[in-house]
């Protein structure tokens, strides 16, 4: 096994995604295709208010519908107070909530549970249903949540570990370092600016669908759209009252996620309605419920004060974000503290730093995990800062951001201070390429020549351009939380299965975990057959979340080819009838070097199951991450405003990005590239709107618009890349960090191009019109 | 109602509700490539070729398509010969999921078999209504330029 990167075969090689044929081959792979016909058709009775109690249920009209199973209310199930998060155990998300409740808490919230024969009768049970609501009124501005006058959506008395119901705070965290207030004034310059993050969501393809069923053991089988098999089994047996070893998740292909799949959410009541009626039961999302009963963004107010000297080093940043969980706390703390901890220590120069956070409940649909969690807000304000501090100073604010941004072998305390829902652990930025992602973006892009070109002055009668740049970082999965595990086991054909507990959501890690095994194997990646994830068969990993699959998984990957590798050494050793150190592996042979009689794996493994030496090798490697090591990002846009209507357009973007080593360098490309064409429409226009009474408003892919091939112009994604020590031959995570930056440095262009800073997005155009006609 | 249809060249007769809509139909009887993003016609997933047109199924009443030829991704290359559609999405990594890939290709298809060769920027404009979260687009539009130039140079 080599750590020199120009020895790799297997990584940093475009090798083909493992599951791509069947996918180009539309072979039924995804949870809806699992469906049988006959399976009961579930469905979600949905509250009309966002804040109302359950006065009377009647179910009989319903019920009286023929193919009309059972209707499920509170009254049908204990109230056991849990999080829908899929976190590592004990979560860092209050218990409040219960699978069926009394208490409705947004518009769409579950009231009842219809099972039916099939579509049209649960259809019409949903509509047949009575329901009496008391209702109350609704906090629906997240910013007036904590008032003493608000009304308050959580004020039940069986909820766990909410901060203060008492006024609609679900989580709060602070720290300090060095005296914030005291190195503020004495600073020459100074910065107080505000930006908000919209309510914006995931919009994965596939809704989120169950399929459940009582398999012959008479044990609950789920095969879901989830980002956490291994969670889903767990808290599925706290609120279903069933002992984990009697529930078996199977998490099929995945129409991807981006955070919004990790939750317990129709597994949840797809379980319940299986164990009611002992049947099949089948419980798919249509896109509305996607977008309402799952999870979005935390929207954010997030405040940043900078002080700084005359020469643009900045000596303090104060953060402060208030953040809009919705109607429960799933993910609320954790998101939150990742807008200071993934943000403030990429300017780690400071003298003093202070975050300070409070998430909110509101009456309106959950919040939860979503790509980048809690860095893209936080880096909105921050890198907005940084370009108003240059702009003050009447700088380039890529040099003011590039004088005071971390650099390899560096560190900051914030690392150790704060971790996700606890503390952190100190780590030094050991691979770090930022300074080379600021160069080589600034050269590809023409940062300087653009710049002097564009702006206010330079405009035509019709367009003007201006360009923006901002830097990210984000982590490689949680540090001494997130756990993975790997099993590979040999056949006698000489491959091996590779059994991961890893999520592969169409990120392709299937395929980069299994040129992880074939590399420290010295096989073709061909050889490896890899299986993701069934919580009867592979061994234990947290989920797809956070950044983690590279790094914590791979490492695990890394840890069982070792560990196998050293099994094949020992049974060669006895097949051979030599010491260990007389035995090597060489291209998928095992060698006697005494005599230099070689068995292909094939051969020897034949030999393990039929000769004298019986035995199946198989090992299981595991891995916690001591660190959480940084991704890196330098990120240029080029904008045009046409002064008609005050429309912008992205002409160019430009992202470099420091990833360790690129795995799969196109498999890495695509989640630059994807996750910036989610923040530019974020930037754009994304963002779920809401009536005066809390009825979402454009709920659907017709109302919230996604970006289309046409309208963002070009995307570049480079990599600077450097060698991670901690990471699996150098990789670091490249999955989230894509949508740190190209929401603000759209803003920073648009500024660059009017002098205009706007401080919300999404930026529509007759807002920007609107302001332009102010200015002229 | 009693519908006959080709589908991939083979010839059904199925028993279809008024009501019915066709991706509904066609993955009850099989066709899981038919994919439902949306249900309301504005993600493209569901796109299969009615006689040679691309149309999003989730929007055709499948009472309506009686005598009509249909395509969906089941009847395109096989294991050991992928369609050249499918192999230049695969060698061009134009997808990830692989959830739009379905609908992606069939639009792809009818562009292809139209007689115009189309420029990158009407192909983007003529696959707009084919929605993808996972990837940039630019690995889909670079993979299908490439087949346009193929049929420009006549192969």
């Amino acid at each position: 096994m080599t750590n020199d990167p120009t020895r790799f075969r297997i990584v940093g090689q475009n090798k083909e995604k493992v599951d791509a044929r069947g996918l180009l081959r539309g072979k039924p792979v995804f949870t809806e295709d699992y469906f049988p016909k006959d399976a009961l058709v579930v469905k979600i009775v949905h509250s009309p208010y966002a804040h109302a109690r359950i006065a009377r249920i009647d179910k009989s009209a319903a019920l009286g519908i023929p193919g009309v199973v059972d209707i499920l209310t509170h009254e049908d199930v204990p109230r056991i107070p849990y999080t829908r998060a899929g976190q590592g155990y004990p979560e860092p998300s209050p218990y409040d909530t219960v699978l069926l409740d009394n208490k409705m808490r947004f518009v769409g919230d579950t009231a009842a549970l219809v099972i039916a024969e099939n579509e049209r009768a649960a259809r019409m049970a949903v509509k047949s249903l009575k329901i009496d609501y008391e209702v109350l009124e609704p906090v629906l501005d997240f910013e007036k949540s904590m008032s003493s006058t608000a009304p308050l959506v959580h004020d039940e008395k069986d909820s766990k570990g909410i901060y203060e119901p008492s006024r609609n705070i679900a989580a709060h965290y602070e720290m300090a370092i060095g005296d914030v207030q005291e190195l503020l004034a004495r600073s020459p310059v100074q910065i107080e600016t505000s930006y908000y993050y919209p309510k914006s969501q995931q919009v994965a393809l596939e809704n989120h669908c169950t399929y459940a069923y009582m398999d012959p053991m008479e044990r609950l089988t789920i095969i879901s759209s989830t980002q956490v098999p291994f969670h889903a089994r767990r808290i599925l047996s706290k609120i279903l009252q069933t002992p984990p070893g009697k529930i078996r998740v199977i998490k099929p292909r995945i129409g991807s996620g981006f955070g919004s799949k990790q939750g317990i959410i129709t597994e949840g009541y797809a379980a319940l309605a299986c164990l009611k009626t002992g049947k099949p039961v089948r419980l798919s999302f249509n896109r509305e419920e996607t977008f309402i009963n799952t999870y979005t963004r935390h929207d954010m107010r997030v405040t940043v004060r900078i002080g700084a000297e005359l020469d643009g080093r900045v000596n303090v940043i104060d953060m402060y974000a208030l953040s809009n969980t919705g109607a429960y706390g799933d993910h609320a703390l954790t998101v939150a503290m990742v807008c200071g901890s993934k943000t403030l220590p990429l300017y780690n120069k400071v003298q003093g730093v202070r975050f300070v956070t409070d998430i909110v409940y509101t009456n309106l649909p959950n919040a939860g995990a979503y790509r980048g969690y809690g860095a893209p807000q936080g880096l909105l304000a921050l890198d907005g800062a940084l370009d108003e501090l240059a702009a003050r100073l009447n700088r380039d604010p890529l040099e003011i951001k590039a004088i005071n941004s971390i650099r390899q072998g560096e560190t900051s305390p914030i690392f150790q201070i704060m971790g996700e829902g606890r503390e952190g652990v100190p780590q030094i930025a050991r691979s770090c390429k930022l300074g080379e992602c600021i160069d080589i973006g600034k050269n590809a892009f023409d940062w300087e020549k653009k710049r002097k070109a564009y702006g206010w002055d330079r405009r035509t009668s019709e367009t003007v351009r201006g360009v923006g740049c901002a830097l990210a970082m984000q982590g490689s999965g949680i540090a001494k939380v997130d756990m993975a595990s790997a099993t590979l086991k040999m056949n006698d054909d000489g491959t091996f299965n590779l059994l991961v507990g890893a999520t592969d959501l169409g990120t392709g890690s299937d395929t980069i975990l299994s040129q992880i095994a074939a590399e420290a194997l010295q096989i073709p990646v061909e050889k490896i057959i890899v299986f993701s994830s069934d919580t009867d068969v592979t061994p234990f990993d947290v989920g797809a979340y956070a950044s983690s699959t590279t790094y914590v998984s791979g490492n695990a990957v890394l840890d069982a080819a070792k560990k196998v590798k050293a099994s094949i050494l020992r049974a060669a050793a006895g097949i051979f009838e030599t010491d260990v150190e007389k035995v090597e592996v060489i291209d998928g042979c095992v060698k006697n070097l005494t005599d230099g009689k070689t068995l292909t794996f094939a051969e020897f493994c034949t030999l393990c199951f039929y000769g004298a030496n019986h035995q199946q090798i198989c090992e299981t490697g595991s891995y916690v991450g001591e660190e959480s090591p940084i991704p890196f990002m330098a990120t240029f846009m080029e904008i045009e405003i046409d002064l008609k209507t005050g429309k912008v357009t992205p002409i160019e973007t430009v992202s470099v990005v420091d990833c360790g080593t690129a795995l799969n360098p196109a498999l890495a490309k695509g989640q630059v590239e994807g996750a910036t064409l989610q923040a530019l429409g974020t930037a754009l226009f994304e963002e779920l709107r809401f009536s005066e009474t809390g009825k979402p408003i454009n709920a659907s892919l017709f109302r919230y618009k996604i970006l289309d091939r046409c309208s963002f112009g070009k995307i570049t994604a480079l990599f600077a890349e450097s060698y991670e020590p901690t990471g699996p031959f150098g990789a670091k995570s490249v999955s989230e960090i894509g949508i740190d930056t190209p929401t603000v440095a759209l803003l920073n262009a648009v500024y660059h191009a009017t002098g205009l800073r706007f401080h919300r997005l999404p930026l529509g155009s007759e807002t920007v019109f609107n302001a332009l006609k102010a200015k002229q | 109602m009693e519908i006959r249809i080709i589908v991939n060249g083979a010839e059904k007769r199925w028993n279809v509700e008024p009501g019915e809509l066709l991706i509904d139909v066609l993955r009850d009887n099989g066709y899981k490539s038919v994919k439902k993003g949306c249900g309301s016609a504005d993600c493209g997933t569901c796109t299969v070729l009615l006689d040679g047109r691309a149309v999003l199924s989730c929007s055709v009443f499948a009472a309506s398509v009686d005598g009509k030829s249909i395509e969906t991704l089941e009847g395109l290359g096989s294991e050991q010969q992928l369609h050249p559609i499918q192999q230049a999405f695969l060698d061009a990594s134009a997808f990830q999921c692989g959830f739009c890939a379905p609908g992606l290709i069939m639009a792809t298809k009818e562009l292809l078999e139209k007689e115009t060769v189309l420029t990158e920027d009407q192909i983007k404009r003529e696959l707009s209504g084919n929605l993808c979260r996972c990837t940039g687009y630019e690995n889909q539009v670079k993979a299908i330029g490439g087949l346009m130039e193929k049929k420009r140079e006549g192969k």
